[in-house]
């Protein structure tokens, strides 16, 4: 028997050691888990207890360039409600009905809802969010956050835009500059057991919002509101359809008014004009909606018509195919091919030379440039003058060009081109492309973006934009700016004309498609000091009434608009 | 160690031999820690249920009481007695367990395991008592074969008999663990018994060999074992299902890692608030992991390792082979008990349904648990000093 008992020990020791040799290796399991694994199981078990409920931050302001602001943030609530902490549902239900206005099956559906959270309304008055704080109902949380809102109400409504529910940008710059604008949403973490229950000792975690950047654009609140009041005039006498007007520093791209009259309240976007009929689908009513928030300036092309000219004319004088002392010949058509492209005066200009034929702004002389020019080279300098380019302006939904293919371009394509018709471009496009031929041949980006501050004032970023250099000469620049100053000062343009200074600029009065129906587009562009331009303004009446001439319904405007703003912008009276 | 020291001037016989104190005192720690960690881990979901914070610790308190009288009882018993008894044990589970498909059978968790006890309100898991049965048979069946045991029929016969009593277990009730852990005591004794290590070797290679298999064939995608076979999944990835068959295995493994190294202090696991299914049962390592962190999980694996020690002691110093064997067999069935625990809350094993002896929340599992001891205290206490 000893023999066994001694293997029997032995047995058993070893026994024992597979057992302890066990324990150590779960022993090693252990430590994997609870040190090597600790923080990714950790946070995951943090993940499953906590319920958050998340902080809006403070959406960044929107400055005009003297620092006035022009999208600012106001205090409102959040309401809702928490399925497992409501102890009375009838009295909840009958309460936010009440309070927020809201009807019963609407609210009921949501607080029956069987979730963590479940958000009845936002954008409640501070005054209602307190009212309802007031009952202390179990389950219900009012929550404070911001709504956007605009002191100037409809002041550049389709640039500056408007922000949703989610305190997102919806149209306009609050698009455009949304990452730089919205900030970081904070939570409230609040940890609950497996039923979603808040365990009461536990007490809550906060991470806290970071406010968005403010905004400051290049825009002039008072520049805008004069303009603003110019388009809606003119939009009343002329009983037109729209009128637009843009002003813009030609040397920097600085865009200082942006008006697309009628504008819309930013603080109420959503409401239908009156006269809507109710019964309407929700796609007829954001079909209306996306139509009264249409930056026309922007998001729509037209036939430039004579303002073409402009374009027409530099790229005839920088190729050399004539110079301001050329002679032209107007009968009152020109025949291109088997056409007869008549001239607007009928009875024709007869002799002139160049300079003469822009202040007349005689149609054959201009297919005449077009035609020595060619259809290699015209097509050539329209690439050049970035027109088949979008400009890049800081907004969104920008539309390109609309223009022939090269290779479906003949003659008769080319002279109607050469004076303006038969293709279309957005009203910023020729504001940019002149801009960039008046002021010594730089291509400029169009923005109102400048800089972003923080809240306390720092410059966190300041924006720079792209430019092309040369794509005129200087010369040809400034043989463009007598040309144009002698169109404003003796020639169609005269009603641009303002007292004291040296204005030069364009007219055009464009026929919309289909020809014949009598709607017409009246337009001016014209910019000042016409010798170094340091403000140019177009200004686009859309289907007026009456009178539908460039020179007698938009020239008007920009007079007026120069009257004002010329002193305003410390602009030096000229003095012969 | 509690040894009493041997007085040389006594002469009466009694003190002549030794009563384990350090078990003792290892069991009583084990089972205080239990309460303590029970009520922590279920008052939460009691209150939720039964209205009563301590409902679950009051229950156990009861097994645990009535459990140590049983083990004075036993300790107090000629444990040598015990071997007349040996035939009744081994037939009485094979007839106890099918009971649970009488009236009598309690439904559980959708399995039946339990009988009810008429008149006490006490539910009875045939499981446990077939596990004092086996060790108590097998040490008897050593006893009786003498040297047979060395031959190859004499093993095959030690290796027969639990056969059908696991298979009893596993078929009628669901319950593949206590298969196992009956399979594993079996073995164990029968490892000891007999001198020799190649058939063991062979037989431990073979068991690997057939799992490495099973998860082959499972991880390769067929249907192979439909329900364990998600559970083989879901032990392989716990977190590519966390909603369904893995649930268990992450919401531990969760709790585990969120404890760390110090843990988050007593009573402050958040795992227990309903997150973690069985918190009070067998998942309770994991709680004890996120409260007392690595720290604690350690402290308890010591006192296991302790405990089967003193176990070891006492079975290599029993004075006979019927006491060795029998302390054997309740060495091997807490330490295969402890080690699949905590195996399977670590997810190092597939998930299957375990307590952790003496802490875990269970009234059948802590009683008879404390029987054994009992027995094993018996044996100690016949252990003559001068052997030592």
């Amino acid at each position: 028997m000893l023999n066994n008992k001694i293997v029997h020990r032995k047995k058993i020791l070893v026994s024992f050691l597979l057992c302890t040799g066990m324990f150590v290796f779960l022993f090693g399991r252990l430590v994997y888990l609870c040190v090597w694994q600790a923080e990714h199981y950790a946070s995951q078990a943090t993940d499953l207890h906590e319920r958050e409920r998340s902080i809006k931050a403070a959406r960044g302001r929107i400055l005009d360039c003297n620092g006035k602001v022009l999208a600012d943030n106001k205090t409102v609530c959040t309401v809702s409600v928490i399925y497992n902490q409501i102890e009375d549902p009838e009295e909840v239900i009958a309460v936010l009905c009440r309070e927020l206005e809201l009807t019963e099956d609407y609210v009921r559906k949501r607080v029956e809802k069987y979730s963590s959270m479940e958000r009845i309304k936002s954008n409640v008055e501070k005054t209602i969010g307190d009212r309802i704080r007031e009952y202390d109902l179990a389950g219900v949380k009012v929550d404070e956050d911001y709504k956007r809102y605009y002191p100037y109400h409809d002041l550049a409504s389709k640039v500056l835009g408007f922000t949703g529910g989610d305190n997102q940008g919806i149209i306009g710059l609050e698009v455009a500059y949304d990452k730089y604008l919205e900030g970081e949403p904070g939570k409230i973490l609040t940890v609950t057991d497996a039923k979603g229950i808040e365990v009461e000792s536990a007490g809550e975690r906060r991470i806290e919002p970071v406010s968005g950047l403010d905004l400051c654009i290049s825009m002039d609140m008072n520049i805008q509101s004069y303009a603003t009041q110019l388009a809606n005039q003119a939009l009343a006498t002329k009983e037109a359809d729209s009128v637009s007007i843009l002003v813009m520093n030609p040397v920097s791209g600085e865009i200082l008014a942006m008006v697309n009259a009628p504008e819309f309240d930013l603080n109420d976007p959503f409401k239908l004009p009156e006269g809507t009929q109710e019964n309407i689908t929700a796609e007829e009513k954001q079909n209306i909606l996306n139509g009264i928030w249409r930056n026309g300036c922007i998001n729509d092309t037209y036939e430039p018509g004579s303002t073409f000219k402009v374009i027409t004319a530099a790229a005839g004088l920088s190729e050399g195919v004539v110079t301001p002392e050329s002679s032209f010949s107007c009968p009152g058509f020109i025949i291109v091919d088997d056409r007869k492209i008549r001239c607007h005066k009928v009875s024709g200009h007869g002799s002139q030379d160049f300079t003469h034929t822009m202040m007349n702004s005689c149609n054959p002389a201009l297919i005449t440039v077009g035609l020595r020019l060619g259809l290699d080279s015209y097509y050539s300098y329209f690439e050049s003058f970035g027109l088949k380019k979008k400009t890049g302006i800081d907004l969104p939904g920008e539309a390109g060009t609309i223009m022939h293919k090269k290779e479906n371009m003949g003659n008769v394509e080319l002279a109607t081109v050469a004076f303006g018709q038969s293709f279309q471009i957005t009203p910023i496009q020729l504001l940019t492309t002149v801009s960039s031929i008046i002021n010594g041949g730089n291509r400029i980006t169009p923005h109102f973006g400048v800089k972003t501050l923080d809240s306390e004032g720092n410059v966190v970023e300041v924006f720079e934009y792209p430019v092309t250099e040369g794509i005129v000469s200087e010369e040809t620049s400034a043989t463009m700016r007598e040309i144009l100053e002698k169109v404003v000062a003796e020639g169609s343009g005269k009603n641009g004309k303002v007292e004291g200074f040296q204005v030069g600029g364009k007219t055009a009065t464009s026929q919309t498609l289909p020809r014949g129906s009598g709607r017409y587009i009246a337009s001016f562009i014209g910019f000042a000091p016409a010798d170094d331009p340091q403000v140019i303004a177009l200004a686009i009446v859309n289907n007026p009434q009456g009178v539908y001439y460039g020179g007698q319904v938009a020239a008007p405007i920009i007079r007026q608009l120069y009257e004002n703003i010329l002193p305003y912008l410390g602009i030096a009276e000229y003095h012969e | 160690m509690a040894v009493p020291r041997k007085g040389k001037q006594r002469k009466k016989e009694q003190s002549e031999y030794f009563f384990d104190y350090s078990l003792l005192f290892i069991v009583l720690f084990l089972l205080g820690f239990g309460l303590v960690m029970i009520y922590s881990a279920s008052s939460y979901n009691a209150f939720e249920e039964f209205e009563d914070t301590a409902y679950y610790l009051k229950k156990q308190l009861v097994a645990v009481i009535v459990g140590l009288v049983a083990m004075i009882v036993a300790a107090n018993f000629d444990y040598r007695r015990l071997a007349y008894l040996a035939t009744l044990g081994y037939v009485g589970s094979a007839l106890l367990i099918p009971a649970v498909l009488s009236p009598l059978g309690v439904e559980s968790h959708g399995a039946k395991r339990w009988i009810r006890i008429p008149g006490i309100g006490f539910n009875l898991q045939p499981a446990e008592v077939a596990k004092v049965g086996m060790i108590l048979f097998l040490a008897v069946l050593v006893c009786k074969m003498g040297k047979g045991i060395r031959t190859f029929k004499g093993f095959c016969v030690m290796v027969a008999f639990p056969l059908p009593i696991a298979a009893e277990i596993y078929l009628i009730t669901q319950n593949m663990s206590s298969a196992i852990i009956i399979l594993g005591i079996s073995v164990l004794m029968v490892f000891v018994a007999s001198p020799d290590y190649k058939k063991f070797v062979i037989m431990g290679l073979l068991v690997v060999a057939v799992a490495a298999v099973v998860i082959y064939l499972v991880v390769s995608g067929s249907d192979f074992l439909a329900f364990r076979g998600n559970r083989i999944r879901s032990w392989l990835d716990p977190e590519s299902d966390p909603t369904d068959t893995g649930f268990q295995t992450l919401q531990g493994l969760y709790a585990i890692g969120s404890g760390g190294i110090w843990g988050k202090g007593l009573g402050q696991s958040m795992q227990k608030l309903s997150f973690l299914p069985e918190s009070q049962n067998d998942m309770i390592f994991s709680i004890i992991c996120e409260e007392l962190g690595l720290f604690g999980a350690v402290a308890v694996i010591l006192m296991f390792i302790m405990l089967l020690w003193r176990m070891m002691v006492i079975a290599n110093n029993a004075p006979d082979l019927f006491g060795a064997m029998l302390v054997v067999g309740v060495m091997g069935h807490i330490a295969i008990q402890a080690i699949l625990n905590i195996a399977v809350v670590t997810a190092t094993i597939p998930n299957t349904g375990i307590s952790l002896p003496f802490i875990s929340y269970g009234g059948s599992s802590v009683l008879f648990l404390l029987i054994e001891i009992g027995i094993v205290l018996s044996v100690a206490k016949r252990i003559q000093l001068k052997e030592l």
